[in-house]
């Protein structure tokens, strides 16, 4: 229970403006700008946005500079911001085998049309703190080299025409893809509300569950049949020209882990798969996002539910960061009412309790006398 | 050209304001079912979309909305006026309809056909709006229920006689049940489904 | 019920496409130079817009099963009438107001005969040869990662 209580005001008013205070710093020091944000942070934008779920550089770097850093918050700013705007509608859905690439690996063949391309990554980096950062040192260019011709071809695609491996993930042809931002979550859900789901999670929460299943807890046998990150373009049906426009482009990450199966009553042996896509460049949360799509899919092809990652109701109703921090930060606001109240009861029982005792000791002092 | 120049034209020119001014027209006009409300926006609607049904569109119509629309609007541009100013799409089925708009006069259509919500969820129901030819003359109705201290009497013309027994059908599904708006050109007047017409 | 789609050609469908893409692709900038050499400035009346929302953005399960909901991306759009009584209609992601009004100018001024190959030269082309050429850059770097495997001659001998 809560009850309304006056006189913080002025002590919020200046917690508030040293909060201003603080954000900007030492005075002397220059104040960081949006575009350097983009520019310079640019992983922390791309991860504000995956979260928030809402795709906009310029406004994911201002929520993390007014958050100073603090990304939850910072997609807490971006999802608050989100709910003042209309809706246009939905954009045809994007074609990732047509992505320019900027990097794509495949951790399951070696020689791939299209080839292993590294692109901008901290992998092979020996992790070992930069001196020359500490300065405004002149980086080199990129080195560059003729690129090969045609399109990457998708390595789900490779596989398939060994007919070793599912499919796709397919609904039915009535279906109409869910939104979890209009309608409330039931469950069970169907998978393509759940990607959605994960694709706005925590990727703490969704990096700790893969991990989970790697060790055992609903084991499936992972490999990273490919990574591709790249631009993306994004179209969308505008009703009044009665065709398709391009609205530009998005970055993406998509995984597409490849799973070992046995079979099951359900399906045949072949290789399975986990699906993950997520906005900009965030090959963990993606790789993290592919092997709980992969887990939770366990009812599906008859596999025993044992582990928390192959739990729907567990796993999707605590992936999202902003509902989680508003549930537990909320702990701290005034229960001064719950708590005198809990305080009597207490109070109460330790009364009950001791007069039981004391009755119990008089009642044995009566018997021994 | 893809659309006419007619279903460019019109709508709210200060959105943000016209649409909380109609909002409040119907917020009222539901909390006090009955009274005769009057939209003073000038929105351009085409024909035979009235004034208020025109502005109820705008207000509440945006691409999350499912739009029915009798067939006699659905021909006319009003169609894509809706479409492109509020971006809602216009579906066959009734019964996956949030909003439809109806004019009384032409041809009567079945109201039970539209969502009644459901027993968990009755807000999903349809609204239905509902072009009759005025408040002034006609009919009169006796209104009772949440919202009317004392019973009210609402005179409307060209509402034709089945709605009667339609609405004690739809008050005997509570909580389940459509509410209706019946707009008369710039006037509207609401009837949600706990009013009463005796 | 659909809205019938207009009757065009699709060969005037992808006309209008690509002359979307490439408005949707141009800078601010860029938008506001051509604006600027434009010698008879049309009467222009705001239709819709300019106005920022959202728009839902769609993936495929497994890349390409069943459509699902990713995430929203913030988009502008906005409907203008020349004096000609042309409609020219912009979108473009992001929040950039006065870039996506003149967009919208430039897509009508396209559709004007007399004004069409002022489009091309001074916009259309410009931004499609820088789109380009930010696209060949990219690709060269990105080409410059790839991994040449070679064999190591591995054994006894």
């Amino acid at each position: 229970m809560y009850v309304a209580v006056k006189g913080g005001e002025a002590a919020i008013d200046n917690a508030h403006r040293l909060l201003a205070d603080r954000r900007r710093g030492d005075r002397s020091l220059p104040s960081v700008t949006i575009d350097q944000i983009v520019e310079q942070l640019a992983l922390a934008v791309d991860r504000v946005m995956a979260e928030a779920s809402l795709y906009d550089r310029a406004l994911a770097a201002l929520a993390v500079r007014q958050s100073r850093g603090d990304l939850i918050e910072a997609i807490f700013l971006l999802r608050a911001y989100r709910t003042t705007l209309p809706r246009f509608g939905s954009t045809v859905p994007v074609d990732t085998g047509k992505m320019n690439i900027e990097r794509r690996i495949s951790a399951t063949y070696k020689d791939l049309p299209g080839g292993q391309v590294l692109g901008p990554t901290f992998d092979y980096t020996h992790r070992l703190l930069d001196p020359s950062l500490l300065t405004d040192e002149v980086v080199e260019e990129a080195s560059r080299k003729e690129p090969l011709a045609g399109e990457t071809t998708r390595v789900s695609d490779i596989l398939a025409t060994e007919g070793l491996i599912e499919a796709d993930g397919v609904l039915p042809d009535d279906h109409l893809a869910g939104d979890l931002t209009r309608e409330p979550l039931e469950f069970p859900m169907t998978r393509d509300l759940r990607l959605q789901a994960l694709a706005r999670g925590d990727e703490g929460f969704l990096l700790a569950l893969g991990y989970s299943t790697q060790r055992g807890y609903g084991r499936n046998h992972p490999f990273v049949g490919e990574i591709r990150i790249g631009q993306v373009e994004v179209e969308m049906d505008v009703p009044e020209l009665g065709f398709s426009v391009s609205l530009g482009r998005i970055q993406v990450t998509e995984c597409q882990m490849v799973n070992q199966f046995k079979g099951s009553s359900k399906a045949p042996p072949q290789f399975t798969r986990g699906y993950g896509l997520v906005f900009g460049q965030s090959e963990r949360k993606a790789m993290s996002m592919s092997l709980v799509d992969r887990a939770l899919r366990a009812e599906e092809l008859g596999e025993d539910i044992k582990a928390p990652a192959q739990d729907e109701e567990f796993v999707i109703s605590h992936s999202d960061n902003v509902q989680a921090t508003g549930f537990v930060e909320h702990l701290k606001l005034p229960h001064y009412v719950d708590f005198q109240a809990e305080l009597g009861l207490v109070r109460k029982m330790r009364a009950d309790i001791e007069g039981a005792q004391d009755n119990e000791n008089a009642s044995v002092q009566d018997a021994a006398e | 050209m893809a659309m006419q120049a007619q279903a460019l034209s019109g709508g709210f020119h200060e959105p943000v304001y016209d649409s909380q001014a109609v909002f409040r027209l119907l917020m009222d006009g539901m909390a006090r079912p009955g009274t005769v409300q009057t939209v003073s926006i000038d929105i351009g609607q085409p024909t035979p979309l009235g004034r208020a049904a025109g502005a109820i569109a705008l207000t509440l119509c945006d691409a999350d909305t499912p739009v029915w629309l009798q067939p006699a609007v659905a021909k006319s541009a009003a169609a894509e006026w809706i479409v492109f100013h509020t971006g809602a799409t216009i579906i066959a089925e009734k019964a996956e309809a949030r909003l439809a708009f109806l004019t009384a006069g032409s041809r009567p259509c079945s109201p039970g056909l539209f969502s009644a919500g459901t027993q968990e969820y009755p807000d999903r129901s349809t609204t239905l709006v509902i072009e009759v030819e005025s408040f002034t003359s006609g009919k009169t109705m006796t209104l009772s229920g949440p919202g009317i201290k004392t019973p009210l009497t609402a005179t409307v013309a060209g509402l034709p006689d089945i709605f009667l027994s339609f609405w004690a059908d739809n008050r005997g599904l509570f909580p389940r049940g459509v509410d209706v708006i019946l707009t008369a050109g710039d006037r509207l007047l609401c009837l949600p489904r706990t009013t009463t017409i005796a | 019920m659909t809205i019938p789609a207009p009757a065009i050609s699709a060969a005037e469908t992808n006309e209008r496409q690509r002359v979307a893409r490439l408005l949707a692709h141009a800078t601010k900038q860029e938008l506001q130079d051509a604006w600027d050499a434009l010698a008879e400035k049309p009467v222009v009346k705001p239709v819709r817009g300019p106005e920022t929302g959202l728009v839902m953005v769609r993936g495929r399960i497994g890349g390409g099963g069943a459509p699902f909901n990713l995430g929203e991306a913030t988009v502008t759009r906005a409907t203008v009438l020349l004096g000609s009584g042309t409609a020219g209609h912009a979108h473009a992601l992001g929040t950039d107001k006065s870039k996506v009004r003149l967009a919208a100018v430039f897509d009508a001024l396209w559709q004007d005969e007399p004004s069409r190959a002022f489009v091309e030269n001074e916009i259309l082309m410009p931004v499609e040869i820088r789109v380009a050429a930010d696209d060949r850059r990219q690709a060269e770097e990105t080409a410059a990662t790839r991994v040449d495997f070679f064999t190591m001659v591995r054994g006894d001998d």
